[in-house]
């Protein structure tokens, strides 16, 4: 039996960091053992799509770029026009026997879409090249930001611009990029964004113009955070009601209470949790065997730092409120999967380890 | 040769794959630093909440709760020109129960019922709005609890824990009925009304304006929400106060109504279906405006049980409707004034003109009657003595057209601008909208019934009124003004007229006037049994408006028809005469006669405003 490609450091440490989840969910949950175990299943369910993905060949994967990629901008648009509407978002598509959302799929597709675009092609890329990988890249961040999703759209664009940065692309093109990117952000604001969402930037702006509405969280979370102290409460010895969870927040303010029960000191060992998944990351797109190995890797690396630093950043009133929950410690099981698959993609680039001969 | 060729090529992609690599390890160190320095900034925050602000977080959180709570504004209050206080605030007392306290929901209500009567309805909309509400919220069983309900209460509350009586702050209207129409009332909000209203500022209230001044000038009566984060222990009480921020009261409005002006019109019409608006002449203030019958608002403020709603929809006599602006009426004779002013104005009669009135008039084989044989008539005596005939023939010499453009100019056949919601603008009949509406052309007849003010036309008491203050002003035709002050502004400046009629020759005002005058002092005037005894003078017009049609030769038994189907009084007039200061319309539904019905109503009202008798 061919042994079993995976990356053992990255498997430990994924480990640890769904106990922990699992810890803080049992008492964000008000000690529901039947929340816990619903997760504990979509975290198998994961952990098993990480191993398989773990073994397909990074040449494989290479191959699969293309097609992925199409599929992924098919799926966003079916989703634009015939997705469930939830609250004026459309980001679910009922296909019978389960519901699914093709944002979550983008961000795996475009990150390796670009690194293989990039990969065979000499570095640094010219302008055209830069431009047509921005081609690539524009349509479904808009598509997501449209539907509208600004957390994803967000990660996704930060996996694109990654995979771009790395390739070496000129400062000038670049300063150029963002130029274009800022003449974008107004009409955005304007034309696009939804009021809630509006009114979340501004309430970060300005915590004080809607304490009931957006900014009501913000305040009951650094609340919960700042009193767990050092050493924190305590497991189980937050007190729940401070954050008056509504349903469809309750996965992204899960770091406020892992803050209030295991304090500063808990989260330092969270942090080097995440932190070590995200060097031992860069450590596989070093050491990977192709460009489009290091594109992708960095990509991946960043894109899972960007799910952390935004998460904790917009519970600790750091950042406007977006929706984008925690890895491995948020409720929830389809974001869980793909940063597991994205996982395990990492483990596929990981180059195998050299037999001394 | 080969060989060399090979390592020749070789070397260069090596050479070529080694910078790349260098470019991205340099970028992917980049990147890595950038992840390294955001998470110090991270960390810095965290440290910031969790070390620094400890103390401050964690004494907030230790076994109490902050909550932040919306504070509701008070609402504007709303007076009379007279300084009268039409709508108030005053204290409510509400049972609310909050679910998270409660132990047992049913025993609790079980308990409570022991000391209460709470019918079964209460109890099922009580647990309805219980679905949806986060359980820490207070959600009211009973609302609006009497003295001795309270009473009760205040003594036995502990023995349910979870409930608790709370004070608010409702909405009441000290004079009831007479005010309804003009007012309107709060009523709770419901989806409809958040569709309209800024949900944010409305976090705290339950009241929303529903209709008349209170929904028309909902956003000045409201006021700005403010917020206070409070410290709650785990009993649920508030400790303290630790961050506010006031609510700005909503402001107070002064409307041009006269309040004890409305009390007498309300009184005069006593019940019968019927509307009066008074408008001061000088700047087109709404003095009055009443809707007979009228409804207590007081009922809408705290939810109208649907039995009592529905009795008030099904009345017959529709109190609910608004019958001053919605309310659309053939006006009958009372139109005639204008109709000599606009023949005098375009030259079609000069005021010596006369023809002999034989009491009736054929046209194409049909009759046009007259309510009397009036023999010699001029302008003047058709008006004082309300002849048809001339009026017949004066319409047919008019024409439709200078008939609609003429009237129009008065402001009938569109809607007076007043703010409340409903406002119909009555039908002022032309040869465009015959065919529009009929597709057919404009008959004869019809000019002929319209010079009597039957026929198509109808008009709203509302336009009346303010027509027949363009008279009194001699052509300033005015917007008829419901408020005339908000908050602590100064008085609003005197408003301009809208527009002037162009006066034609002030002369032709004046006789029309005088003619008008007559209808009330003169010894023929239709309205002199109002007149009599004055210690002022003043001009009016009577009306008596058709609902039916009677057959030649029938005479017109009021006592036979059925009610509903009794000719309409109405009464225009203004006072004194000369320099008037308030013009009337009225009409009562189905009274009979104008003079009989309506015009003592204006003696009463110009009695009561001119002498505060």
């Amino acid at each position: 039996m061919r042994r079993l490609h995976v990356d053992p450091a990255l498997f430990v440490t994924v480990i640890l960091l769904a106990c922990a989840g699992l810890a803080t969910l049992y008492s964000a949950s008000g000690e529901s053992l039947a929340v816990v175990y619903r997760q504990g299943m979509r975290i198998v369910v994961a952990l098993i799509t990480m191993l398989i993905v773990a073994q397909i060949s990074p040449a494989a994967l290479a191959r699969s770029a293309s097609w992925l990629y199409l599929l992924s901008i098919v799926l966003l648009l079916a989703v634009l026009i015939f997705g469930d509407e939830t609250k004026g978002a459309r980001r679910w598509l009922d296909l019978g026997l389960f519901r699914f959302q093709p944002s979550e799929l983008v961000k795996l597709s475009v990150p390796i879409a670009l690194a293989r675009y990039y990969a065979h092609k000499t570095l640094p890329p010219n302008f055209s090249q830069l431009f047509l990988s921005c081609c690539l890249l524009v349509p479904p961040v808009l598509l997501i930001a449209w539907e509208p999703d600004l957390g994803t759209a967000l990660l996704v664009a930060v996996g694109g611009m990654v995979v771009i940065f790395a390739t070496g692309v000129s400062w000038r093109y670049l300063f150029f990029l963002s130029g274009v990117v800022l003449a974008y952000a107004p009409l955005h604001w304007y034309l696009v964004m939804h009021d809630y969402q509006r009114s979340r930037v501004l309430s970060f702006l300005n915590p004080s113009s809607d304490p009931l509405g957006a900014g009501y969280h913000t305040i009951q979370s650094q609340i919960a955070i700042g009193s767990g102290g050092f050493y924190g409460k305590g497991w189980l010895n937050g007190t729940q009601s401070h954050l008056e969870f509504l349903p469809e927040r309750s996965t992204d303010f899960v770091f406020a209470v892992f803050c209030e029960e295991f304090g500063l000191l808990g989260v330092m060992l969270l942090l080097s949790l995440y932190l070590f998944i995200i060097f031992r990351g860069f450590h596989i797109a070093r050491n990977a065997g192709s460009a489009f190995g290091k594109l992708l890797a960095t990509a991946l690396a960043t894109i899972f730092f960007a799910y952390v630093f935004v998460n904790m950043g917009m519970t600790s009133g750091l950042l406007p409120v977006v929706g984008v929950p925690l890895p491995l410690i948020s409720l929830g099981g389809t974001a869980m999967v793909t940063i597991m698959a994205g996982m395990g993609v990492l483990m596929a680039l990981r180059a195998p380890p050299r037999r001394l001969p | 040769m080969l060989a060399s060729l090979r390592v020749a090529t070789s070397h260069w992609q090596l050479r070529n794959v080694e910078r790349e690599i260098a470019l991205c390890k340099q970028r992917m160190g980049f990147v890595l630093a950038l992840i390294t320095v955001l998470t110090a900034v991270l960390l810095l925050r965290l440290s910031y909440l969790q070390v620094a602000l400890h103390e401050h977080y964690s004494t907030l959180s230790w076994d109490n709760r902050v909550r932040v709570l919306p504070v509701a504004p008070p609402r504007g209050l709303i007076y009379s020109s007279d300084g009268e206080l039409l709508a108030e605030n005053i204290a409510f007392y509400d049972l609310n129960i909050i679910p998270e306290r409660v132990g047992d929901m049913q025993a609790t209500l079980a308990g409570l019922r022991e000391w209460i009567t709470i019918r079964d309805v209460e109890v099922e909309r009580f647990y309805a709005d219980l679905r949806g509400q986060p359980r820490f919220k207070s959600i009211t069983l009973l609302p609006d609890l009497s003295e001795r309900e309270r009473a009760v209460f205040s003594v036995n509350l502990h023995r349910f824990p979870g409930v608790e009586v709370v004070a608010r702050l409702g909405r009441h209207y000290p004079q009831g009925e007479v005010f309804a129409h003009v007012l309107g009332y709060v009523g709770r909000i419901d989806e409809a009304d958040l569709e309209v209203l800024d949900s944010r500022n409305y976090r705290a209230s339950t009241h929303a304006g529903k209709l008349g001044v209170e929904r028309s000038r909902e956003k000045v009566l409201h006021g700005t929400i403010g917020h206070q984060q409070v410290e709650v222990n785990s009993h649920g009480r508030t400790v303290r106060v630790l961050e506010h921020s006031a609510a700005v009261s909503g402001k107070d409005l002064h409307i041009g109504i006269n309040a004890s002006l409305q009390r007498v019109a309300a009184a005069a019409l006593d019940g019968r279906r019927g509307a009066i608006v008074a408008i001061d002449t000088n700047n087109g203030n709404v003095l009055a405006a009443v809707s007979s019958p009228s409804y207590d608002p007081n009922l809408f403020v705290n939810g109208i049980s649907t039995a009592r709603y529905r009795a008030l929809l099904n009345s017959p006599d529709r109190p609910l409707f608004n019958r001053f602006i919605s309310g659309e009426y053939p006006p009958g004779s009372v139109l005639k004034p204008f109709w000599g002013l606009i023949a005098l104005n375009s030259g079609v009669r000069a005021p010596e003109d006369a023809l002999r009135c034989p009491g009736q008039m054929v046209l194409n084989q049909h009759t046009f009657r007259d309510w009397k044989r009036h023999g010699h008539t001029n302008l003047s005596k058709a008006i004082i003595e309300s002849c048809d005939v001339y009026f017949y023939q004066l319409a047919l010499d008019l024409g439709i057209g200078r008939m609609h453009s003429g009237l129009a100019k008065f402001g009938f056949g569109g809607a007076s601008g007043l703010e409340l919601s409903g406002e119909r603008a009555g039908l002022l009949p032309s040869r465009e909208w015959k065919r529009r509406v009929y597709d057919d052309a404009w008959y004869l007849g019809e000019s002929v019934l319209l010079g009597i003010g039957q026929g198509y036309m109808l008009a709203t008491p509302m336009q009346l009124a303010r027509a027949v203050a363009t008279l009194a002003t001699g052509g300033a035709l005015f917007e008829p003004r419901l408020v005339v002050r908000v908050g602590e502004e100064g008085e609003m400046a005197s408003v301009s007229p809208s527009r002037r009629i162009a006066a034609g020759d002030d002369a032709h005002w004046e006789y029309i006037i005088s003619s008008m005058r007559e209808v009330v002092h003169g010894t023929r005037g239709t309205a002199r049994r109002s007149g009599q005894g004055a210690q002022y003078e003043f001009a009016g017009k009577t009306g008596t408006a058709q609902k039916i049609a009677i057959a030649p030769g029938e005479e017109y038994d009021a006592e036979k028809l059925e009610e509903t189907l009794r000719d309409h009084a109405l009464f225009i007039a203004f006072a004194p005469v000369p320099a008037p200061s308030i013009a009337v319309a009225i009409i009562v539904e189905n009274a009979g006669s104008g003079s009989a019905a309506a015009a003592p109503i204006a003696r009463a009202l110009f009695d009561h405003y001119l002498l505060n008798l």
